[in-house]
């Protein structure tokens, strides 16, 4: 029985207490999904037992035994492990995803604002655009480029060809790649030496002109600082770099810089794709700026160029950067369908080949859903934290 | 807490169902009434849709003996069209009952993947299709040529393999199916396409210049093509392989489709046994005294699918090779049915 008591709240038995009622049910749920899960795990493990299919990572360290037609780190058939294999496959994906994302929003920004142009051809190209590509499934595009790419191009014999050092044909384009010997480090480090100086700079400068108002010349001091130490260090180590020169045999171009029209084609139809959606996004956060701002800065006597970078720019990119961020996820995820370009991701080597070959799909399946999520919460914290910073300051 | 003990029950349901996975295939098989057959839905020969979606070739003929041997209706099979990379896991996942995908018997594939090899019903090797504008004459002077080929196949580790063996450099470009794999080679991509030497002669047809392509005379690798069945069912394992069986002792015996009806007065006792006049060696397997005769009727003995799917019958035109039976200098040897 409940008692009520005078200046608190009334008393009651603990189980018609809601706090306690609630918190109860919420430790039975979680308790059940626990079990649940628990129950999932044992339950697989029981049964690929019962089947006799092996299971664990063992496999990892296993010899691959297959070929990859592009690897940024070493890898080979037969020194080549699974786990080997892995780590090509990822940086494969990495690196289309991320020349994607770059790309993809340097169209879309095009895109976007051209669509907004007061030219009615222009605006009416970028709309066409849009609309077209947004619609089309991107699995037939990838098809569609990939096809365009190797049918437009000619033969290995009919090359075409600069200074019979460049080539381009249907196995993709080549050309000479520096190698660099020792003293390189010298020029790396010069690198480093420029960015951070270049950095300086920039502080000091805003910090000069938020004291005195005088402005002074940053993009000139940062480029000479980024583009010249490094040149500089060159010439006095001595310039420790050959050129490696792609080298025609009776089949293929071997050596130099090789970029395969795999890859190409997987590029151009996730940075077309993306760009048209991301080229909405940008109008939408173009538009949601007021014209009042405009108006209030041409009253100022800001030029039309400052207008843009400091008031219209910064106001869209609060309304651009959220769903920005959902267009990167969707490249990176879209470049799965790689596979079916024969361009060697993450999907097509592992959950492809190494799936096949180990047979151990739960285990290869769990670490390529981990990856692509790792890959996709590290994008979104990346530009929750930038959406962060530039976010509205309320008082 | 109603809602709760409801999801508990759900819960202990989920986890119970989940462990009586390994009913017995043959009564599961039956009282679905249909048998799953898992597919090649694109090579011609062996398996391949037509277009009123009737499936043709060689596996697919060998899922109808089996459908005709449980049911007596060789129509009862549901095909599955299967990729290479997809197929072990959809044996492995129960989606299909047996997997007949021309896929080649090794030993990791036996052990590692919960699955079991009945026996080969063709006996394949890998070979290599090259334009003959390129003039090479033998795999041995492919060294430094792109490559087309299909994923998850025995075929992507035997081109490494080979390669390597013969210290020559190799640029492979890999595909989800042989479609595309095939579609890049035509298009110039690669210089050879590598596949099992049948499927070589079945995607030559469908080039659009087939006579500009020659198939090299390398046969790089050993690759027994067999239907195979999920670990722990014997019954199942016994039933699939004695299909096979059947169909190779039918052609040694001379019964055919179209003397079958006569051969059932037979005095000879090989014929008696198999046709299950004299004896009861269906039953043994599960299944009736006819089952044999059964398939013959319906689907024909081994050499008789075998011209017609990718034999002397067929676009494809191979020739029986190692495949003739054992009498005839090949390698089809059946086991003795008693």
């Amino acid at each position: 029985m409940s008692i009520a008591q005078e200046g608190g709240p009334p008393k009651v038995a603990l189980i018609y207490d809601p706090k306690v009622r609630s918190i109860a049910y919420q430790v039975v749920l979680v308790a059940i999904i626990l079990f649940l899960a628990y129950s999932a795990v044992r339950n697989a493990a029981d049964n690929l037992a019962r089947a006799k299919i092996a299971s664990g990572f063992g496999f990892w360290n296993q010899t691959a035994g297959f070929d990859i037609s592009q690897t940024l780190i070493e890898y080979s058939a037969q020194g080549g492990t699974y786990g080997r294999a892995f780590w090509v496959g990822l940086l494969n994906t990495l690196l289309v995803a991320a020349i994607g994302i770059v790309l993809a929003t340097i169209v879309g920004f095009m895109v976007g604002i051209a669509r907004l142009s007061r030219n009615w051809l222009i605006g009416r190209l970028a709309g066409g655009y849009v609309e077209l590509i947004r619609n089309v499934p991107l699995l037939l595009q990838l098809l569609f480029w990939y096809n365009a790419v190797l049918k437009a191009l000619p033969d290995l014999r009919d090359s075409w060809t600069v200074f019979g050092n460049v080539y381009l044909n249907n196995r993709g384009f080549f050309a000479p790649y520096p190698i660099f010997g020792e003293g390189i480090g010298l020029v790396a480090a010069a690198f480093v030496l420029g960015v951070a100086g270049a950095i300086a700079f920039r502080i000091w400068a805003r910090r000069r002109q938020e004291r005195t108002g005088e402005q002074a010349p940053v993009g000139l001091v940062a480029l000479a600082l980024i583009v010249g130490l490094p040149l500089i260090a060159f010439f006095i180590a001595g310039m420790p770099a050959t050129l490696e020169y792609p080298e025609k045999g009776r089949f293929n171009i071997r050596g130099g810089l090789e970029i395969l029209p795999e890859f190409v084609a997987l590029l151009i139809g996730l940075v077309l794709y993306t760009g048209a959606f991301i080229a909405e996004v940008v109008r939408a956060g173009i538009m949601a700026v007021s014209k009042g701002q405009t108006e209030a800065a041409g009253a100022l006597g800001l030029r039309a160029g400052q207008t843009l970078k400091l008031v219209v720019i910064p106001q869209a990119m609060r309304v651009i950067i959220p769903p920005l961020t959902n267009q990167y996820l969707n490249l990176t995820k879209n470049s799965s369908l790689a596979v079916f370009v024969g361009y060697p991701d993450l999907v097509q080597i592992f959950t492809g080949t190494v799936l096949n070959q180990t047979g151990q799909a739960v285990e290869v399946v769990m670490i390529t859903m981990a990856v692509y999520l790792t890959i996709s919460l590290v994008t979104s914290m990346a530009m929750n934290w930038y959406n962060a910073r530039i976010a509205l300051v309320e008082r | 807490m109603k809602r709760a003990v409801t999801t508990l029950a759900l819960a202990a349901a989920v986890a119970f169902a989940a462990s009586a996975a390994s009913a017995q295939s043959l009564n599961a098989i039956k009282s679905r009434g249909i048998l799953n057959c898992g597919a090649n839905g694109t090579l011609g020969g062996f398996g391949l849709p037509d277009a009123q979606g009737n499936w043709t070739g060689l596996d697919v003929d060998f899922c109808r003996a089996l459908a005709a041997a449980i049911f007596n209706d060789p129509a009862k099979v549901k095909f599955v069209a299967l990729t290479a990379k997809d197929r072990f896991t959809a044996l492995q996942s129960g989606d299909v009952d047996v997997l007949a995908r021309n896929t080649t018997w090794t030993s990791s594939r036996d052990t590692s993947l919960g699955l079991n090899f009945t026996a080969v019903n063709y006996y394949d090797g890998q070979g290599f299709l090259v334009r003959k504008a390129l003039k090479v004459n033998s795999a041995l002077e492919l060294n430094d040529a792109a490559v087309c080929v299909q994923q998850g196949t025995t075929t992507e580790l035997n081109l490494a393999d080979y390669f390597r063996a013969n210290k020559m450099k190799l640029k492979t470009v890999t595909f989800a199916s042989a479609d595309e794999a095939i579609k890049a080679y035509d298009s110039g991509r690669c210089d050879a396409f590598t596949t099992d030497a049948s499927g070589l002669y079945a995607e030559r047809l469908r080039l659009a210049k087939s006579d500009d392509h020659i198939v090299l005379p390398e046969i790089i690798s050993k690759e027994p093509l067999g239907p195979s069945v999920r670990h722990g069912d014997d019954q199942w394992f016994d039933i699939v392989k004695w299909t096979h069986y059947a169909m190779l002792t039918a052609e040694e015996l001379g019964v055919t489709k179209a003397n079958v009806d006569e051969q059932m007065k037979s005095a000879n006792p090989d014929v008696k046994r198999l046709l299950g006049t004299e004896g009861n060696y269906g039953e043994q397997l599960g299944l009736t005294k006819d089952w044999a005769y059964r398939i013959v009727k319906h689907v024909g003995n081994y050499g008789e699918v075998f011209e017609k799917n990718v034999g002397q019958g067929s676009p494809l035109k191979i020739a029986r090779g190692v495949n003739a039976l054992w009498t005839k200098g090949g390698l089809q040897y059946a086991p003795p049915i008693r």
